[in-house]
């Protein structure tokens, strides 16, 4: 009987102790998880550009270009490559892996390695820019120092105007600027060649849109003059139809 | 004769002990699972609770002890936050906050804390997206005595915002593009429409402006594509809750969407708003009210013919209703109001702080000096309720002024989507200390376009609404218009970590979060003022 009592007395008392005890902790999530969940997240972007087209000459033109990120807000590794083939051969191939820092509102650092495997086999050390500029221009600037000490410089521009949510036109801009002469690349030195472009997409959704691009290309200066004497045309008008992911 | 003394003596502990088990037991349990639903015509998995969305209604009597045990079925880590509850901070289920890591799979947490409150609260997940995800219900606290509202019907009308796509991909989309669910953005046909309007000067000056600052003129929600519930239900799944002629229906309406303000009207109907985020107020008549994320008002309305009405609760990017009827019998629909016009963003709705910064010579007009934000649409002779019309029911205890202000900048980086507590993301921000007692100014300066509904965990705040210090009203969330400062009055009366955060989900989840210590530190310090509250566990 007595024994009895004591017994309902103690599981009375376990069961008045609130629950909460030391294990629920030893158990629950690490700080960095809970950071992890408001604002230290790992995202990701890639967008890839693929296309199909003519040149006025009447050669196939083929081009690729694949690029984005996986990171945090402030820390990213970009990879990046582009490349061109005409009439089923390779005219340039890039890779690129940057690391890209946060360093203003919209702003990156980036610095990492470009190698080339065509038009020849180059790495590059790679310093630059990526961000956003007033009136939304998607401007992407980088500094190229060759494994021969060769230096240069690439601009980029892009701009979004939407003619309805989903058809959107797309300019963009390109110069490629050399602080010396490459002969092994056919470049002369400063402003070597410059791109002008329109492309017109229609987003079924943001990651899947058709698209139709015309961009004109133009050799300049010393680029231009190595590209008569080979025989070469130093301009080309270019018309594809392409196909831009997003995942 | 000692076998004796000790049964006299065990006994008398329990007696004791068992005490508080003769008070009545308010007790519960919640099963959180990834299940199969069907809202919106096929089938997904989604976080139910109990096999449902949204969770069961949890109906407890205030000095109730409650007890809740949650099981968690998932295989990630999961919580529930009582929204709106004065508990003990350790009972609060914020994963990271007061000793509590959050509910692993397979495990059983109970939960137990006293019904010090009455009102209607809300019950939802502080994990990841899961309160997007379905993890939300309701919280009704019926007063031991007679309540002061009286009603011949009482119904809770949670609304939320259903998607098809699971958080964790909404989230990364936004990451991806942050206009990618932005559906209205300004075209080149806008452009050119604004130019015939205002003519090319002032249409090229607007368009340079937001350009020249990167911001979208459009943006009121950042996520679209929703199915806007109420209960659980679609549009076409109509809830419907029954009133006779001439009866007094309260409907407690609680938003629990994750991203979707509602502008709430039940054409033909006056509504009596008699309750705020579960707390009397002072009754006031009127046609339509604005209500974040988290937010709640209580109104009674007077239905007085036998037709069907219809409760349509409208996004502010008008992009669908979340539509229920009050109704004699089932099966009835009332008319579905037109779609109110989408508003435009202004330079009022800019911070003028950092706007002049920006732009010292900057051109504008008085139709630029009006909030696009807060053109809800209200038709000519309407009433729409205000902050400003909030009166407490009662009388505030605590009526000191503030001993110091704290400033509380909400900001952003909309192209990057990440947001900020007085420039910090919660991975970065140092903790808002208070000391136990004090009587402090939360300053609330919305730097950014979107309004953020801001919620303190674990204390109401009372917002500074132009009403006698009596009166203010208290919230557990604020409204912060885009570009606008808003203060409220917080007297730091309970011990702990408190999250306070934008409770737009995915603000949250990108960074607008931070942390309130509220710690007793000397005796001395606590004002005696302050320990007439009288509802600390300690």
């Amino acid at each position: 009987m007595h024994i009895k009592t004591l017994m309902l007395a103690s599981c009375v008392m376990l069961l008045s102790t609130p629950v909460l005890a030391a294990d629920d902790m030893a158990t629950g999530m690490t700080p960095e998880e809970i950071q992890h969940e408001h604002g230290g997240g790992i995202f990701h972007m890639y967008r890839s550009e693929t296309d199909i087209g003519s040149s006025t000459y009447g050669n196939t033109i083929a081009s690729w270009d694949v690029k984005g990120y996986i990171g945090t807000d402030e820390n990213k590794v970009w990879l990046k490559t582009e490349g061109e083939s005409k009439d089923s051969k390779l005219e340039s191939a890039e890779f690129w892996a940057l690391y890209s820092r946060n360093i203003a509102m919209f702003w990156d650092a980036q610095a990492g390695i470009r190698y080339d495997n065509k038009p020849t086999s180059t790495t590059y050390l790679t310093l630059g820019f990526n961000g956003l500029t007033p009136y939304y221009f998607d401007t992407e600037v980088h500094l190229f120092i060759s494994n021969k000490g060769d230096v240069s410089a690439r601009l980029r521009e892009e701009n979004d105007f939407l003619l309805t949510q989903k058809l959107i036109l797309q300019p963009y801009l390109e110069f490629n600027i050399f602080a010396q002469e490459v002969l092994e690349q056919d470049v002369g030195r400063g402003l070597a060649d410059a791109k002008i472009g329109l492309q017109t997409r229609y987003e079924f959704t943001r990651k899947f849109a058709p698209y139709v691009d015309v961009h004109y290309g133009r050799k300049f200066g010393g680029t231009s003059s190595i590209a008569k004497s080979n025989g070469e045309d130093n301009d080309e008008l270019v018309g594809s139809v392409g196909l831009r992911l997003m995942f | 004769m000692r076998t004796h003394h000790l049964t006299v003596m065990a006994l008398l502990m329990v007696g004791f002990l068992a005490a508080p088990a003769y008070a009545k037991t308010a007790e519960y349990t919640l099963t959180i699972d990834r299940t199969p639903v069907n809202i919106t015509g096929h089938e997904v998995k989604r976080v139910t609770v109990n096999g449902g969305i949204p969770a069961p209604t949890l109906r407890i009597t205030e000095g109730d002890d409650v007890i809740i045990h949650v099981t968690n079925k998932m295989d990630e880590a999961t919580s529930i936050h009582w929204h709106g509850l004065i508990i003990p901070g350790e009972m609060d289920g914020v994963p990271g906050f007061n000793g509590f890591g959050g509910i692993m799979p397979g495990e059983t947490f109970t939960y137990r804390f006293k019904a010090k409150q009455t009102g209607t609260y809300w019950y939802h997940a502080h994990s990841m997206g899961q309160e997007q995800d379905g993890l939300y219900g309701s919280l009704i606290f019926a007063p031991k005595g007679k309540d002061p509202i009286q009603a011949d019907r009482d119904y809770v009308v949670v609304l939320s915002d259903f998607s098809d796509e699971e958080s964790d991909d909404i989230m990364g989309n936004l990451k991806m593009s942050s206009d990618y669910y932005a559906t209205a953005r300004r075209t080149v046909g806008d452009f050119f429409h604004d130019t015939k309007e205002q003519g090319f000067n002032k249409a090229w000056m607007t368009a340079k402006m937001w350009g020249k600052m990167r911001m979208a003129q459009t943006d009121l929600a950042d996520v679209t594509g929703y199915t806007f519930l109420v209960n659980g239900k679609s549009p076409s799944q109509n809830w419907t809750g029954l009133f006779k002629q001439g009866e007094r229906v309260r409907l407690r309406f609680i938003n629990a969407s994750a991203m979707s303000f509602f502008d709430v009207r039940i054409p033909d109907l006056k509504m009596s708003v008699v309750q705020s985020d579960g707390q009397n107020v002072e009754p006031v008549k009127v046609d339509e009210f604005r209500f974040a994320p988290a937010e709640t008002y209580d109104v009674i309305v007077t239905p007085q013919e036998d037709k069907p009405y219809t409760i349509a609760a409208e996004p502010i990017d008008r992009t669908g209703f979340a539509i229920g009827t009050l109704a004699t019998s089932e099966g009835q629909h009332g008319e579905i109001p037109a779609q109110r016009p989408r508003a435009l963003l202004s330079m009022a709705d800019m911070n003028m702080e950092q706007m002049m910064k920006d732009d010292p010579d900057m051109e504008m007009s008085p139709a630029d000096m009006i909030s696009g934000w807060a053109k809800t649409g209200t038709p000519e002779g309407q009433k729409a309720l205000s902050y400003a019309d909030l009166r407490y029911a009662g009388v505030q205890k605590d009526q000191r002024q503030p001993e110091r202000t704290i400033d509380v900048r909400l900001g952003g980086n909309m192209e990057r989507y990440i947001w900020t507590i007085n420039g910090k993301k919660f991975s970065e921000a140092e903790p808002i200390r208070l000391k136990y007692g004090e009587r402090v100014r939360l300053k609330f300066t919305n730097e950014s376009m979107m309004a953020h509904p801001m919620h303190l965990h674990g204390m109401f705040v009372q917002l500074e609404n132009g009403q006698p210090a009596a009166k203010f009203p208290n919230k557990h969330t604020v409204i912060v218009p885009p570009g606008q400062s808003y203060s409220v009055l917080l007297t730091a009366d309970e011990v702990g970590e408190w999250a306070f955060h934008c409770h737009l989900l995915y603000h949250m989840m990108s960074g607008m979060m931070t942390k309130v210590v509220v710690a007793k530190l000397d005796a001395a310090d606590v004002p005696a003022t302050a320990s007439k509250g009288g509802h600390h566990a300690h």
